[in-house]
C-alpha cells in the first residue's frame, strides 16, 4: 500500500484547514510519512533533527529581528505615518496606489508593516474615505466598498513584493525546500524571478484601483 | 574559513538571540505558560547555538518535545513590553527618514555580497544583519541593553509561527526520503500524463492555489504541493527551480487572497475596519487574484522552460 505515505499530505491539509496546533500538525506529518513508508522510529527521529539541522538556513531571517527591533523602538512606524499623511489632494484610488508603492518599496526592504493594523485602518481607509466624498456624500455601502478596497490594496502590495527581500522567510523556504527535494534554487535567483510579478501585479493593481475612482465622479 | 563555518557562527549567534527570548520568556510572570514558552526558546537556542555537535537524534527527540509543548498550549508570546510611543515619537522626529536606512543596508548589501562574492547568499544575509544592526545603534545611539530588549521582544513576538518555514522545509527532507513525489506522480499521471510541460505549469499553479485556499497557508502548500506535484510535473521535466519556486509560491497566494481560511489577512481587516460585509476583502481580491493566476501560468511556462 505504498499511498499510505501520502498521509503526511493528508495530516497537514486537514490540520491546517481545522485550524489545529500547526508545529504538532507538521512534527506529526513527519513522523507519519516516514513510520509508513517503514522507516524505524529510530530512523525517522533522526531524519527529523538531519533535515531540521540542515534546513537551519531558513530560519536566517531571524538574525534581522534585532535591528528591525531598535529602529521600531525608535519610531519607525511613526516615522512612516509621517511621511505617508503629508500626501494630499489625491482621489481615493491614487491614495491606494501611492500606498501601493510604499507598500511595496519596504517589502522589499524586508521592513515588515503591519499594514492592516498599522496604516489602512487609522490612516489609508480615513484618507480614501474623505478623498471620495468631495462630490457628495458617501452611502453605506460605498463606505464598505472602500474599506474592502484599502484592506486589499495592502495584501496585494504585501503578497507580491514580500519575496523581493532575499532575507524574507519565503524566498529562504524556498530555497531550503528545492534543495531538500534534491533541486538547487539559490535565494538570490529566487529573488530575481519574483521581479516579474511585483511588477505585473504592481500595474494590474493600479488600473484597477483608478477605474475605482469612477463611481464616486458621477 | 570556509562558507559553512562562516554560517555556524551566525547559527551561534541566533542561538544567542533565542536564549535572551528564553530568559525574558521564564522571567514574564504575566505568562501562563511561561515555563513551556521559556523551554521552547532554549530548545530552540541549543539547536542552533550546539545543535551542530549534538547527535541528530536528540534533535529529532527534542523537536517532537516541541511539538507536544505546541500542542499542550504550552507554548504562548506572553506580556511583551510595548515601544515606548513618546521616545520613538521624539526620536522619529529627530530621525526622520533615516530610520530607513538600517534596512537599506540590510537589503542592498545582503545581494551585493550574494551576487558579487564567493561567500553566496546565506553568508550575505548574516554579514549584512550584523552591519545594519551596528548601522541601527549608531543611528539611534542604542545601548546594549535597549539592544537586548529590542531583540528579545521581536524573536518573542514572532513566537512558534517563526520556525514554522523551517519545520516545512524540513518534512521536504522526509518526503523525499518516502517517495512521496514518485507516488503522487504515478497517482495523478494515470489522468494527466507527466511530460506536458504547460500541463505540468496548470496544475502544478492551479493546485498551489487551490490548497492554499483549503489551508489557508501558502507556505505549508508549498511545502507538500511541490513536493508531490512541482518537482515530478514541472522541474524533473526540466524546468528551472528558482522560476518554478518563485512563481509557483505566489500563484498559492492568489489563493490566499480568495479564502475566508487567511484570517489574518482577510477577516482580521473586516473586524479592525467594522466591515459590513464578512467577504468584503475577497470580493475586491478575487478579480485580481484569478487574472494574477492565469498571467503565473504563462510567465512559469515560458520563463522555466
Amino acid at each position: 500500500m505504498e499511498y499510505l505515505k501520502l498521509i503526511g499530505i493528508v495530516i497537514i491539509i486537514l490540520g491546517f484547514a481545522f485550524k489545529l496546533d500547526t508545529i504538532a500538525v507538521v512534527v506529526a506529518a513527519a513522523l507519519a510519512t516516514g513510520l509508513v513508508s517503514g522507516m524505524s522510529l529510530t530512523h525517522v527521529l533522526t531524519l527529523l533533527g538531519k533535515g531540521f539541522m540542515d534546513n537551519r538556513m531558513v530560519s536566517l531571517f531571524f538574525l534581522t529581528l534585532p535591528m528591525i527591533g531598535v529602529v521600531e523602538s525608535h519610531g519607525l512606524k511613526q516615522a512612516a505615518v509621517n511621511g505617508i499623511s503629508k500626501i494630499k489632494n489625491l482621489s481615493a484610488g491614487k491614495i491606494f496606489n501611492m500606498y501601493l508603492a510604499i507598500r511595496e518599496i519596504t517589502d522589499a526592504l524586508g521592513i515588515a508593516l503591519q499594514g492592516q493594523v498599522q496604516f489602512i485602518r487609522p490612516l489609508i481607509n480615513p484618507m480614501a474615505q474623505a478623498a471620495a466624498s468631495i462630490k457628495k456624500p458617501l452611502t453605506d455601502k460605498q463606505v464598505d466598498l472602500i474599506k474592502g478596497r484599502a484592506a486589499a490594496t495592502d495584501n496585494f502590495g504585501n503578497f507580491f513584493s514580500q519575496n523581493l527581500f532575499i532575507a524574507s522567510s519565503g524566498v529562504l523556504l524556498m530555497s531550503s525546500t528545492m534543495k531538500s527535494l534534491g533541486y538547487s534554487a539559490t535565494p538570490g535567483n529566487i529573488v530575481l524571478y519574483s521581479i516579474p510579478m511585483a511588477v505585473i501585479t504592481f500595474v494590474i493593481t493600479a488600473i484597477y484601483n483608478r477605474r475605482f475612482d469612477k463611481q464616486f465622479n458621477e | 574559513m570556509s562558507v559553512n563555518n562562516i554560517l555556524e557562527i551566525f547559527y551561534v549567534l541566533i542561538g544567542l538571540i533565542m536564549f535572551f527570548a528564553s530568559i525574558e520568556s521564564f522571567r514574564d510572570k504575566e505568562n501562563s505558560a511561561r515555563i513551556g514558552t521559556g523551554l521552547f526558546w532554549l530548545i530552540m537556542g541549543v539547536i542552533f547555538a550546539v545543535g551542530k555537535y549534538l547527535p541528530n537524534f536528540v534533535i529529532g527527540i527534542l523537536l517532537v518535545f516541541v511539538g507536544i509543548l505546541s500542542l499542550l498550549k504550552q507554548i504562548k508570546v506572553g506580556k511583551i513590553k510595548e515601544v515606548n510611543k513618546e521616545l520613538a515619537e521624539k526620536s522619529a522626529k529627530r530621525l526622520g527618514a533615516w530610520l530607513f536606512f538600517p534596512s537599506i543596508v540590510l537589503a542592498i548589501l545582503s545581494i551585493l555580497i550574494s551576487q558579487f562574492t564567493k561567500l553566496g547568499g546565506q553568508v550575505g544575509i548574516g554579514i549584512a544583519s550584523v552591519v545594519a544592526l551596528i548601522t541601527a545603534m549608531i543611528l539611534s545611539k542604542a545601548d546594549g541593553k535597549t539592544t537586548y530588549h529590542d531583540s528579545e521582544r521581536m524573536v518573542r513576538s514572532v513566537g512558534t509561527a517563526g520556525i514554522l518555514p523551517q519545520l516545512l522545509a524540513t518534512l521536504g527532507v522526509i518526503f523525499t526520503a518516502s517517495g512521496v513525489g514518485d507516488v503522487t506522480s504515478k497517482a495523478i499521471s494515470g489522468i494527466f500524463p507527466a511530460g506536458d510541460h504547460l500541463l505540468g505549469v496548470v496544475l502544478y499553479c492551479v493546485a498551489m492555489a487551490i490548497f492554499t485556499m483549503i489551508m489557508g497557508n501558502a507556505f505549508a502548500a508549498f511545502a507538500v504541493i511541490t513536493a508531490g506535484i512541482g518537482i515530478p510535473f514541472v522541474v524533473a521535466q526540466g524546468a528551472n527551480p528558482a522560476v518554478v519556486a518563485a512563481i509557483g509560491m505566489t500563484a498559492g497566494y492568489c489563493g490566499t487572497l480568495m479564502t475566508p481560511m487567511a484570517a489574518n489577512f482577510n477577516s482580521l481587516p473586516v473586524a479592525l475596519l467594522e466591515m459590513k460585509d464578512n467577504l468584503g476583502v475577497i470580493k475586491q481580491q478575487y478579480p485580481v487574484a484569478l487574472v494574477l493566476l492565469v498571467i503565473q501560468i504563462a510567465l512559469m511556462y515560458f520563463l522555466a522552460f
